[in-house]
């Protein structure tokens, strides 16, 4: 065994840059999903059939395939048909997005069902819209409910956003490739991006259980 | 002010209200009661269209709740609702509770819906509470706002389904207290309860209802003295 951790002290910005980069796709897209997840989530709660059945295909095509795919039909597939090519940065953001909104909904949709049906009966007792239920009684519950299983969406997401490293992003993942590339050594480079991306999960996992502690005091 | 006529309610294939016939004058505190799974609950839900009547009429103020060009949001104002489970809002503290519906569907103004709040806490006598979240009051003292909330829209009737059957025994007079001052300040109110002290008090009349279908209705004198329907026979028994 030769192992030989100084040679990562060279490439140390690479990765702290690559960590970075990931961080930011891996919120962005997070972002992305919540937007999308809480449309998909609400419509599969809707009253009209034909949305429930449009969102829940939506969430079924998401969850029953694999991400790895998702990310090649969106950035080799679909400049075969829109005939422009989507450069790796919004393709990749976009792929893990709409990915996430399909976990997203339905995390969306279970905090909403969790929340009492006397809430809304309440609510629109007093003549508020359903809209208005939604908004100032329904959902500021529901997100409560639904900080934990977000987070650990976003940590999922963290890992998986990994996969943007097989259509050339440069993220963390990416960065251990090129020191491995660079170094001849794969081993202790793809050690320290594993280190990193643990240490993320780690305090990210630890920053979410304050904040749930913080909300569990104010009920 | 209310008039129910031929009101029947279906769930799937469960019928639970059997053509019910009712009018309800302005200021008159009816009270209904039944044994559990009358459609006592259901039959004050369709009132204000919680639930939708699978047929019949219900008017409120002479407006057709069934006629689909009745503004429904706007129906509800009218109608306040009290529930067995309060159905607080436990992310809101108790001034926010009631001035929410005021500033968001009647765009009052925050200071004129807190000012009326106010008066509102106090005349149920939690002016301190104002501040506090449902989470830290008792069961009667929730009950308390969850009516001052209904008030606060100004309605012109009252729903009140079991108001004090969630509650212990201690905290059940704090809010027939207060039910017993708004009704004889000549509030119109139906009321689900089976306190037969608030009915003899305040009530004009008493409605028993049974299996979907009034059997008897009368002043509480009669209904709780002098029942004449089997049926209120053997159910006033079993309360009693
Ligand atoms: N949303 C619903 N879906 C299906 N069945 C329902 C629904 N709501 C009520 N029911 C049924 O309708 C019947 C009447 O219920 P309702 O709640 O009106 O009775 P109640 O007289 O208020 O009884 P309780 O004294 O127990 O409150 C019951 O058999 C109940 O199971
Ligand atoms: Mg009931």
């Amino acid at each position: 065994m030769n192992l030989d951790f100084s040679i990562i002290k060279p490439y140390f910005n690479i990765f702290l840059l690559g960590a970075f980069v990931t961080v930011k796709i891996t919120a962005l897209a997070v972002l992305m999903g919540i937007v999308i997840g809480l449309f998909v989530g609400m419509g599969k709660l809707s009253r009209f059939w034909f949305i429930r059945m449009l969102c829940s295909t939506y969430v079924e095509v998401i969850r029953g395939t694999p991400l790895l795919v998702q990310i090649f039909i969106f950035y080799f597939g679909l400049p075969q048909i829109l005939g422009v090519n989507i450069p790796e940065y919004p393709a990749a953001v976009m792929a893990l997005g709409i990915n996430s909104g399909g976990y997203v909904a339905e995390i969306i949709r279970g905090g909403i069902l969790a929340v009492e049906k006397g809430q809304m009966e309440a609510a629109r007792s007093l003549g508020m819209s359903h809209s208005q239920a939604m908004r100032y009684i329904i959902l500021p519950q529901a997100f409560k409910k639904m900080i934990p299983p977000l987070g650990n969406e976003f940590v999922t997401l963290l890992k998986n956003s990994s996969l943007a490293t097989t259509i050339g992003f440069s993220e963390l993942t990416r960065a251990g490739q090129i020191v491995a590339a660079n170094t001849y050594k794969p081993f202790e480079p793809y050690i320290t991006v594993a280190a990193f991306y643990l240490v993320m999960t780690i305090g990210f996992s630890r920053l979410l259980g304050i904040l749930e502690r913080r909300l569990a005091v104010s009920d | 002010m209310i008039e129910v006529r031929n009101l029947y309610k279906n769930f799937g294939r469960l019928e639970v209200l059997k053509g019910i016939n009712n009018k309800v004058e302005k200021g008159e505190v009816v009270v209904i009661i039944g044994p559990s799974g009358s459609g006592k609950s259901t039959f004050l839900r369709c009132l204000n269209l919680l639930e939708e009547p699978t047929r019949g009429e219900v008017y409120i103020e002479g407006k057709n709740l069934m006629d689909p060009r009745t503004d429904v949001n706007k129906l509800r104002q009218d109608v306040g609702m009290v529930f067995q489970h309060f159905n607080l809002f436990p992310h809101k503290n108790v001034i926010e509770n009631i001035t929410l519906a005021p500033i968001k569907v009647r765009g009052e103004s925050p200071q004129q819906a807190r000012e009326r709040a106010m008066q509102l806490l106090n005349r149920v006598g939690l002016a301190d509470k104002a501040d506090s979240f449902p989470s830290q009051l008792s069961g009667g003292q929730k009950q308390r706002v969850a009516i001052a909330r209904a008030l606060a829209m100004n309605p012109k009737i009252m729903l009140f389904d079991e108001p004090t059957s969630a509650l212990d025994p201690e905290m059940i007079k704090e809010v027939l207290d207060v039910m017993k001052d708004l009704a004889r300040e000549g509030m119109t109110m139906v009321v689900v309860t089976h306190e037969m002290g608030f009915a003899r008090e305040v009530g004009d009349r008493v409605i028993f209802m049974d299996e979907g279908r009034i059997l008897e209705e009368g002043t509480p004198e009669d209904i709780y003295n002098r029942p004449q329907n089997p049926r209120t026979k053997d159910f006033l028994s079993k309360i009693l």
